[in-house]
C-alpha cells in the first residue's frame, strides 16, 4: 500500500496534448476516482501511473519513490481493464497465479492464495474453469482477483464497469467498494459514469481537456462545484447567467434572471472573488413544483411545464419561467404535473450555488 | 408453395451458382482423374480403358517414387520451419505498427500482382553464373569465374520462401491482430517482463494461425512443380515433377493421375488431421 503523487504531469501525443500539467496527490489507502467524459485524459493519466504510458514531462512517485523510469513489470500494480483482459488460454486458476509465479511465491501458498482471492471475490469454485465458461460479471471479479492477489501497492481500474449492464453494475460497485475497504489498498479509478465516481469515492478528480477542473470529495464536487464543466457534468443543474451585487465573509448576492436578487453562502460560492459577472447554479432536484406557493421563505416564480419525462418515482420536467428554460426534478406525489400545467416553483438560497461568470 | 418450403428452397437457389462451379470444375475434373487412374496406356493405341490396378501398383511401391515422395515432404517442412521463423517476426511487426499497417500489408500483397513464374525466374538473375551477384564477387575480384549458386535443393527452398513467405505472414497477422493488446499489458502488470508476456500470452495464441499459415505453406509447397523446375537441378524434382513428367513429356494419363491423386491423399490427410485438431475456420480468417 502506497500513496500516489503526480507532480507537473504533463502528455503530449505529436502536437495533441492528452494531459495538462497536472499535479495529484493520493493518500495511502484511498479511493480516488478520475471522472471525466471520454477524451479527458482521465485514462492516460491511469496508464502513465501504470506504466504503459511515459509522461513527456513531470514525476510520478509511488511510495515516495520516483517511479518515471522504473518499468511496468516492476511497479507491483495491480491493473484491471474495461474489458476484464482475463487469458482465455488459462484456467481462471492459472489466470489469478499468473503473477504470483514472477513472484517466487511457493507453489503451496500459490494454491493458498488464489483460493483465498476467488473467496474473496466471492467465486470460490470456479479455478478449474475457462474464463469463457463465466458471465461478464464474474470475469470481472476474477480480473479483480487476479490483480489483488499480488498484493498491489496500488490497485487501478479503467472502467472496470462499463462492460456489465445496468443492474450487474451496481452490485459490483458496492462489491468493489466492500473488497477495497477489506483490503485498504490504494485505489485509483477511472471513469465517465458520475453515479460510480460519487458511490465509491473518497475523493473525485474532474477532468475535462486534460485539466483537473476540481478535486473534492463527493459531496463537495457536487454541492459546489468549481467551474461550470463540474456543474454541468455531475448531475442536470440550471446555470443562470447574471451579476454579483454584494460580495462579503457571509456570501453573496447575486441577480439573476427568474428568481432576482438570492443570497449564496459563503461556503458555496468559495470560487468567487468579488463582485462582477457571476452564474448561479441550481440542482435541478432542488427546484420544486408546487401547486400553490410554499409558505417557508423559499423563492417562488410562476412557470409552466414544457415537457414531462416519466421516470417512476420521479419525473423529470422542462419548464419555462419567463423567458427563460429550467429543468428540475421532483419525487412524484399522488400523480406528476401534466404537460402545459401552471405551476409555482421554488428554490433556497442554501441550495444555490455561486461560480465566477 | 408454403412460406417454410419456400424459404428452405432459398438459400440452395442462391447457391446454385457456386455449387455449379465447384461441381463442374474442381468434381468433375476430379472424378475424371480418378478414372484415368485406372486405365492403362498402350504404346501404340489409344489408352485402354478398364479397371487396372498397375499404375497404383507402381506409385505405391515404386522406391524412386517413395524417395521422391519423402524428399518432397521434407523440402515443403525445411521451407514451412523457415516461413514461420520468418514470417513471424514480420507479421508481429506489421500487428504493432500504427498508422502504415494498411501500407504495410498491401507491400505484402504486392508479389502476388507478378506471377509466380517471373518471380520464380528472377532468381537466375541474381543467383546465375552471369546474374548480379557473381557479376558484383568477379568486378571487385573477389572470385575471378562464376560460382555455380543455382540448380540444388538450396535454391529450391529459397525459391519457395519467396513465394510462400506472403501466405505465413498473412496468417500470423490475422491471428496476432485479434489478440487484445490488454492482455500483454495485464501480463507486463503483473510481473512478466515483455519478453515472459509474450511468450506466455500473445505466442500460444496466436498458434492457430501459426499452424495455418504452416498448412498453407506445407501443401502448396509439397504441391509445386515450377520452382524445382526453374531453380532445381536433376536431382531436386518433386513430386509434382512426376505428374508433370508422366503427363506432359510421356503424354501417360492413366500414370500421372495415379501419382497426381497419391499426392492427393498424402496432403489431403495432412488437411484433415489439421482440421480435426484447429479447425478450418482459422484458415479461411486468414485467406480472407
Amino acid at each position: 500500500m502506497s500513496s500516489v503523487q503526480l507532480d507537473n504531469i504533463v502528455k503530449r501525443f505529436g502536437a495533441f496534448t492528452a494531459v495538462e500539467k497536472t499535479s495529484l496527490s493520493i493518500p495511502e489507502g484511498a479511493f480516488v476516482t478520475l471522472l471525466g467524459p471520454s477524451g479527458c485524459g482521465k485514462t492516460t493519466t491511469l496508464r502513465m501511473i501504470a506504466g504503459l504510458l511515459d509522461p513527456t514531462e513531470g514525476d510520478i512517485i509511488i511510495g515516495g519513490r520516483r517511479v518515471n523510469d522504473l518499468p511496468i513489470h516492476k511497479r507491483n500494480l495491480g491493473l484491471v481493464f474495461q474489458n476484464y483482459a482475463l487469458f482465455p488460454h488459462k484456467t481462471v486458476a492459472e489466470n489469478v497465479a499468473f503473477g504470483l509465479r514472477y513472484r517466487n511465491v511457493p507453489k503451496a501458498d500459490i494454491t493458498r492464495r488464489v483460493q483465498d482471492a476467488l473467496d474473496l471475490v466471492q467465486l470460490p469454485d470456479v479455478g478449474a474453469r475457462y474464463p469463457k465458461a463465466l458471465s461478464g460479471g464474474q470475469q470481472q471479479r476474477i480480473a479483480l482477483a487476479r490483480a489483488i492477489v499480488i498484493e498491489p501497492d496500488v490497485l487501478l481500474l479503467d472502467e472496470p464497469l462499463s462492460a456489465l449492464d445496468a443492474n450487474l453494475r451496481e452490485d459490483m460497485r458496492v462489491e468493489l467498494k466492500r473488497i477495497q475497504a477489506r483490503i485498504g489498498v490504494t485505489t485509483v479509478f477511472v471513469t465517465h459514469d458520475q453515479s460510480e465516481a460519487l458511490a465509491m469515492s473518497d475523493q473525485i478528480v474532474v477532468m475535462s481537456d486534460g485539466r483537473v477542473e476540481q478535486v473534492g470529495a463527493p459531496q463537495d464536487v457536487y454541492n459546489t462545484p468549481a467551474s461550470e464543466f463540474v456543474a454541468r457534468f455531475l448531475g442536470a443543474s440550471n446555470i443562470l447567467g447574471g451579476q454579483c451585487v454584494a460580495h462579503g465573509a457571509d456570501g453573496a448576492t447575486l441577480e439573476v434572471p427568474v428568481f432576482g436578487k438570492i443570497a449564496v453562502p459563503a461556503a458555496k460560492a468559495p470560487h468567487l472573488q468579488g463582485q462582477g459577472p457571476a452564474k448561479l447554479v441550481i440542482r435541478a432536484e432542488k427546484l420544486f413544483l408546487r401547486d400553490t406557493p410554499p409558505q417557508d421563505g423559499a423563492i417562488t416564480v410562476p412557470a409552466t411545464v414544457e415537457a414531462v419525462d416519466y421516470q417512476g418515482q420521479s419525473a423529470r420536467y422542462f419548464l419555462r419561467a419567463g423567458d427563460t428554460a429550467l429543468q428540475a426534478i421532483n419525487m412524484i406525489e399522488g400523480r406528476p404535473f401534466d404537460q402545459g400545467a401552471q405551476v409555482h416553483l421554488s428554490i433556497h438560497p442554501h441550495d444555490c450555488a455561486a461560480l465566477p461568470g | 408453395m408454403s412460406v417454410e418450403a419456400r424459404e428452405k428452397r432459398q438459400p440452395w437457389i442462391l447457391l446454385s451458382p457456386a455449387l455449379g462451379a465447384v461441381t463442374m470444375l474442381l468434381l468433375v475434373p476430379l472424378i475424371f482423374i480418378v478414372v484415368y487412374s485406372f486405365w492403362l496406356r498402350s504404346a501404340t493405341g489409344p489408352d485402354v480403358v478398364g479397371f487396372h490396378l498397375d499404375n497404383w501398383e507402381s506409385t505405391l511401391t515404386d522406391p524412386f517414387y517413395r524417395f521422391i515422395l519423402f524428399n518432397t515432404l521434407k523440402i515443403a517442412a525445411i521451407t514451412t520451419v523457415i516461413c514461420a521463423l520468418l514470417g513471424y517476426p514480420a507479421a508481429y511487426f506489421i500487428t504493432r505498427s500504427s498508422g502504415n499497417k494498411m501500407l504495410l500489408l498491401l507491400l505484402l500483397m504486392l508479389p502476388f500482382w507478378i506471377s509466380y513464374i517471373i518471380r520464380t525466374m528472377s532468381w537466375i538473375n541474381i543467383l546465375g553464373s552471369s546474374g548480379a551477384v557473381n557479376t558484383f564477387l568477379m568486378s571487385i575480384g573477389l572470385i575471378s569465374s562464376p560460382i555455380q549458386m543455382l540448380y540444388n535443393e538450396v535454391t529450391v527452398i529459397l525459391g519457395l520462401v519467396h513465394f510462400l513467405l506472403p501466405f505465413m505472414v498473412l496468417n500470423i497477422y490475422v491471428s496476432l491482430d485479434g489478440i487484445d493488446t490488454n492482455l500483454e499489458d495485464a501480463a507486463t502488470s503483473l510481473g512478466a517482463t515483455r519478453w515472459q508476456s509474450f511468450l506466455q500470452v500473445t505466442l500460444p495464441l496466436s498458434l492457430p494461425g501459426l499452424a495455418a499459415g504452416g498448412l498453407l505453406c506445407f501443401v502448396l509447397g509439397a504441391g509445386t512443380y515450377i520452382t524445382p523446375l526453374v531453380l532445381g537441378g536433376p536431382q531436386d524434382a518433386m513430386f509434382a515433377n512426376l505428374v508433370f513428367e508422366a503427363i506432359i513429356t510421356q503424354l501417360n494419363w492413366p500414370l500421372g493421375s495415379a501419382l497426381s491423386m497419391a499426392l492427393l491423399l498424402v496432403l489431403g490427410s495432412l488437411v484433415a488431421i489439421y482440421n480435426r485438431f484447429l479447425g478450418m475456420s482459422q484458415l479461411t480468417k486468414g485467406l480472407g
